[in-house]
């Protein structure tokens, strides 16, 4: 069997560490880091910062947690919808007009008086972009990526979500390029509410699992 | 056997900190480490999962010390070297200026929202039929490994090795990592949802009705 060869075996002490890694090469600040590679990629004409600016804006203002909210109001409006969705999810929020980077196959799972669900990906940081944009730090962190998959109640309770003791917890590890989106319960009290005043209710973390929807009122 | 992003299941890392819907990016670097790591993919020089392989291959220590959007830094020129679009004297701020051979395929802004509507869909036509079907009982690989290269990539995470888990669903074939990550080629195989019950995987689940699903490779599962 080969062996991985850009494996690095570090036998430096603590203050060399690293520097057969290229990166070491890079100033240590984060943001001057990240300045320099920014530089240096720019000078040679592989990356157009302007570019980089539209990619930024892309994440900052135009794709978010709105959109996932729309397409869960949709679900709990139109019970057709609701199944297209629960069917062929990748399809159905193309129609909407999400799709792309970090998109390419998603799946909705509907919590049920029976089942929560919720979403992480130990192994990195697997999320649905074109629904629910960037994700946020903590779903980042080591301690949710460690945590979610062995406790995912106490995870929970981190959040202030306390579920029925006869309800199950069923956690998604993104482990391929499938994409996750949690579909909430619709909150009681909102019969006949618009799709649009609907989507106000829906957040962003309801849609990972690790919240519940805005109550009415 | 393990790295160090494999930490799933793991003790110690304390409190989850929730927070607000925005700010999107929390430092104005945040967002140019993402984008700088985006662009620099266009230039088509290596795939996502050889981009996840250079983060987690940091070492331990890295890993640990490293942010995230650090960890995405360094996988990324640790990557541009590897590949020979930069050189170290390049990162230490000496080389030249001259233009890069790679100038032609460097993402312009116009094309930007179509690359990233673009995307880069996983599923692939298969000759390997599939072995499973929703309901069959089936057992993960133990040790979770890489297969082809020691040491690589691969998705199974630790705390699922050796375990017993239920087919959910079929994805049809999908492009393996742990061939695509080392340049053997994208070796597509049938993908599978498995459900296990918490109870497979931990000494003290917290609750008896809990579960927790994997997308997991043929490759992967044996029946059991």
């Amino acid at each position: 069997m080969p062996h991985d060869h850009h494996d690095h075996h570090d036998h430096h002490d603590d203050h060399t560490h690293g520097e057969d890694h290229p990166h070491a090469h890079l100033p240590p600040d984060p943001a001057l880091r990240v300045r320099a590679l920014e530089t240096i990629l720019t000078r040679k004409g592989l990356i157009d910062p302007a570019a980089l600016d539209a990619i930024i804006d892309t994440y900052q203002n135009r794709i978010g947690p709105k959109n996932g909210a729309l397409v869960v109001a949709r679900a709990w409006a139109d019970p057709e919808f609701h199944a297209a969705l629960m069917r062929d999810a990748t399809a159905v929020v193309a129609d909407m007009g999400f799709f792309g980077r970090q998109g390419e196959h998603i799946t909705a799972v509907a919590n049920t008086p029976q089942t929560h669900n919720m979403v992480v990906c130990t192994l990195c940081s697997c999320y649905p972009w074109p629904l629910l944009g960037i994700p946020p730090g903590w779903y980042k962190s080591d301690a949710y990526r460690a945590r979610a998959v062995r406790e995912p109640r106490k995870v929970l309770a981190d959040f202030g979500v306390t579920l029925p003791g006869d309800k199950a917890v069923r956690v998604w590890d993104s482990t391929a390029e499938m994409r996750y989106l949690v579909v909430p319960e619709r909150p009681e009290g909102t019969e006949g509410w618009s799709v649009e005043a609907l989507a106000g209710l829906v957040t962003r973390d309801s849609m990972i699992g690790t919240g519940l929807p805005r109550q009415p009122g | 056997m393990t790295r160090p992003h494999d930490m799933g299941g793991r003790f110690g890392d304390g409190a989850v900190i929730p927070e607000p819907e925005t700010p999107v990016f929390h430092e104005d670097w945040h967002a140019r480490a993402l984008a700088v790591t985006l662009a620099a993919g266009a230039l088509g020089q290596w795939n996502l999962d050889t981009s996840r392989h250079a983060r987690e291959r940091l070492s331990p220590r890295d890993y640990a010390r490293f942010s995230y959007y650090e960890k995405w830094m360094a996988g990324l020129a640790d990557l541009l070297v590897e590949k020979g679009v930069l050189s170290r004297e390049d990162l230490a701020g000496g080389g030249d200026d001259a233009p890069h051979p790679l100038a032609a395929r460097a993402l312009k802004a116009h094309a930007v929202a179509g690359v990233l509507a673009k995307g880069g869909p996983s599923d692939r036509p298969s000759a390997i039929p599939p072995r499973f079907v929703p309901g069959c009982a089936v057992r993960t690989l133990r040790p979770a490994a890489n297969r082809l290269v020691d040491g690589g990539h691969t998705r199974l995470p630790a705390y699922a090795a050796g375990a017993r888990g239920v087919i959910l669903s079929c994805h049809g074939a999908h492009v393996l990592p742990d061939a695509n990550a080392h340049g053997l080629g994208e070796a597509p195989e049938p993908l599978y949802t498995v459900v296990f019950p918490a109870s497979e995987l931990w000494a003290a689940p917290e609750h008896p009705g809990d579960e927790v699903t994997l997308d997991l490779w043929q490759s992967y599962l044996e029946p059991a």
